[in-house]
């Protein structure tokens, strides 16, 4: 069998998902220069914002028509909530600091947030089971796409039109564009600033948030380490795509994806290299190519086209 | 360019921090509320286990069984004038937390034996810190044979820690047990080998696959996964390639029930079977509707078939925990009793009272201890194994663990 396009199939899903995790870093990176580490614990709140809204909201056995679009409402709202009050009690009483100021705090906020989660959320020191969509999976030729995956296949390039289209045409979007060019001279041609700092945190956990739910659909379990390894890898997205470029970051997350399975299924197979094709190997892949990316392309694959200042 | 030196510099942190993914909380609430109170002495039995996280479901019924152990002796008044107390500690499954846990149970003076950890590679990091304090450790859980035959086991045993005792088989045992079953009774030819690269799994899944050929068996494909991924599609679409009839998972639940759940997802309705780290009712949850027909094996023979485990049963349910007991309740009570009766001996030979090297008189009478434990017979033999060698074949039926058959390994 040749196992080809479900290997790409398998990448293309797990990449959609550190691009939809990457953008929300992209795109406080271009307007601000912070990488927020925190980002991955906004994915994980996120997540568990919609299971929140599943358990203790909605009453039990709700059909998974009704109840996903008010889950993902709960994760957009939790993951916003989280990520706006990080803005504001974390990071914007550094905004003058130096660059690593503001970095370690992403840090510890990254670990303080874990361990809320893991003290206080009920029954959160093990994994938490998240409720599956009904219905087989489906065959398209030899690929098998699961129910679950279906969610992350519509909303992925769904939130990067909705996005595209946010930044290119709206008026806080074009706001945005400016001050990643020059936070200064947008502020003197009326741009409010801190606004549009605001705002790029709530959009970024906007998509971490649809990122979460599709997270859940598709391993069917949540747990307050999941934003971790996963926000490392969309980080990774992010640099990979050009660190500041909205596209960059889903273009960046969908090749780690794909590295990662294609190492996965194909190393072992080359001669002399069996002992490192493993799938615990493919981390290591995956931050091969992007080495080798940054080697000839520091900029990333997509460059800067948003913050050109560096 | 200050700040692309600033992204390499971070995207190496991230690239570090991906190996380093243990979180870090603890809780050392302790645990054990103990009757005191009729003076004497207090003996503590140490507890070292995983109270938190992934495999905090197995840790806390070992933690709970050594409580019920000691409160039983204390109501029994086991050993007259002797009051023994738990003393439980986190090691998160951590190599690094079980040795600090190790160092901080020798430093207690009270602490007369210990009964852990759930992993072999935790073990690996304590052995010699109790043995060095000649502190007796009684595992309910280890598998992995060189813990006490050895780094060459497989060639000439030798016992490389004198305080190391275990009441669970080992992998030499298990291994080849699941390989007998599935080439003889399941009729299974090709086999893809998964482990976690941790040494319980990457033993066990060796044990199972030299036996698994010597019979005559095939293995369609290896492969080892990250035991912190959550996707194993990219595995599964592998398995599903190579045609095997059955999947071996040397590894334990947190993974080995997503595992289970892709492999089916990705279109393979091939059973998945694992060693005793995948044999609990987390599996099943953790790997869905599909999971029906996966094997484990697990070490001894199930608690209901034993006339001995009844009364741990009913007294575990009275005792009223919170969690269940758990794949290693029993063997956890045993381990504690077994330390439990040899501080009894040295007791009872210095004249009701505990000598001032009660440690080391407490490691030299373990080899003597035997008796009628939940489990079966409980004694301990030249490498502070287990002699009782029974293990059963469990099948997922509708959703929870069901015995098929017990037995045990005959070269």
């Amino acid at each position: 069998m040749n196992e080809l396009p479900q290997q790409l199939v398998n990448g293309l899903l797990l990449g959609s998902m550190y691009g939809l995790v990457a953008i929300g870093y992209t795109m406080v990176y271009g307007i601000v220069q912070l990488i927020n580490f925190a980002h991955g614990e906004i994915f994980m709140t996120g997540a568990f914002g919609a299971i929140t809204v599943y358990l203790y909201v909605l009453p039990d056995g709700t059909s998974m028509a009704i109840a996903l679009p008010l889950m993902i409402l709960g994760a957009m709202l939790v993951a916003t909530t989280v990520a706006v009050g990080a803005e504001r009690f974390a990071y914007r009483p550094l905004r003058g600091a130096p660059r690593l100021a503001p970095l370690i705090t992403a840090i510890g906020l990254s670990l303080a947030l874990q361990q809320a989660v893991w003290a206080w959320y009920p029954d959160a020191r093990s994994a938490i089971e998240f409720p599956q969509i009904d219905g087989g999976p489906f065959e398209i030729g030899n690929v098998t796409i699961q129910t679950g995956d279906v969610f992350l296949l519509l909303a992925a390039p769904l939130s990067m039109a909705i996005l595209a289209y946010f930044v290119m045409k709206t008026r806080t979007g074009r706001g945005m564009q400016a001050t990643a060019q020059d936070p200064d001279t947008a502020k003197l041609m009326g741009v409010n600033t801190d606004r549009i700092i605001v705002v790029a945190f709530a959009l970024g956990a906007i998509f971490a948030a649809v990122g979460g739910v599709a997270y859940g659909l598709k391993y069917g379990q949540i747990d307050f380490r999941m934003g971790f390894i996963l926000g490392l890898k969309a980080f990774t997205a992010a640099v990979l795509g050009g660190i500041g470029n909205i596209y960059g970051a889903m273009l960046g997350g969908i090749v780690l994806g794909i590295a990662e399975a294609l190492s996965t299924a194909y190393i072992a197979d080359i001669p002399g290299l069996d002992q490192f094709g493993s799938q615990s190997w493919a981390d290591v892949w995956a931050f091969v190519l992007l080495i080798l990316v940054l080697l000839f392309r520091p900029q990333g694959l997509l460059g800067e086209r948003v913050a050109d200042r560096a | 360019m200050r700040q692309r030196s600033l992204i390499a510099i971070t995207a190496a942190l991230a690239a570090g921090a991906l190996t380093l993914t243990a979180c870090g909380s603890r809780d050392e609430d302790g645990g054990g509320s103990s009757d005191s109170g009729n003076g004497g002495t207090t003996v503590v039995i140490g507890v070292d286990a995983p109270l938190t996280g992934d495999l905090s479901a197995l840790g806390l019924g070992i933690k709970n069984s050594v409580d019920l152990a000691a409160k039983t002796a204390n109501k029994e008044k086991f050993v007259e004038g002797v009051t023994f107390k738990i003393e439980a500690l986190d090691d998160q499954a951590q190599p690094s937390s079980g040795q600090q846990n190790a160092s901080t149970l020798v430093a207690d003076k009270d602490v007369l034996g210990v009964v852990g950890p759930l992993n072999s590679s935790v073990a690996e990091s304590m052995q010699r810190v109790f043995n060095d304090a000649k502190l007796v450790q009684v595992s309910p859980a280890n598998t992995g044979p060189s813990l006490s035959q050895g780094q060459d086991w497989q060639t000439s045993k030798k016992r490389p820690y004198e305080s190391y005792f275990r009441t669970s088989t080992t992998d030499a045992i298990q291994g080849p047990f699941a390989a007998q079953y599935l080439y003889n009774d399941s009729k299974k030819r090709k086999v893809f080998v998964i482990d976690d690269k941790k040494t319980y799994g990457a033993g066990l899944a060796g044990t199972f696959t030299a036996e698994f050929k010597k019979l005559g068996g095939k293995v369609v494909g290896t492969e080892h996964i990250n035991p912190d991924a959550k996707d194993f599609s990219a595995v599964a679409t592998k398995v599903k390639s190579s045609g095997a009839d059955v999947v071996y998972y040397g590894g334990e639940y947190p993974q080995a029930g997503p595992l289970s759940k892709q492999i089916k997802a990705a279109g393979s309705k091939v059973p998945l079977v694992g060693g005793d780290g995948i044999y609990d009712p987390t599996f099943i949850s953790l790997a869905g509707k599909g999971s029906d027909g996966d094997l484990a094996t697990s070490v001894g023979v199930p608690l209901d078939q034993l006339d001995s485990a009844k009364k741990f049963t009913a007294d575990y349910k009275a005792a009223g925990y919170k969690e269940d007991f758990a794949a290693y309740g029993g063997y956890s009570y045993d381990a504690a009793w077994s330390i439990i009766e040899a501080v009894k001996k040295v007791v009872d030979a210095n004249d009701g009272k505990l000598p001032d090297d009660a440690r080391a008189k407490v490691v030299e009478a373990m080899s003597g201890v035997s008796f009628d434990g939940v489990t079966g017979k409980v004694s301990y033999d030249e490498f502070g194994d287990t002699t009782n060698k029974q293990l059963t074949v469990y099948a997922v039926k509708n959703g929870a663990w069901e015995p098929v058959k017990s037995g045990t390994y005959t070269g």
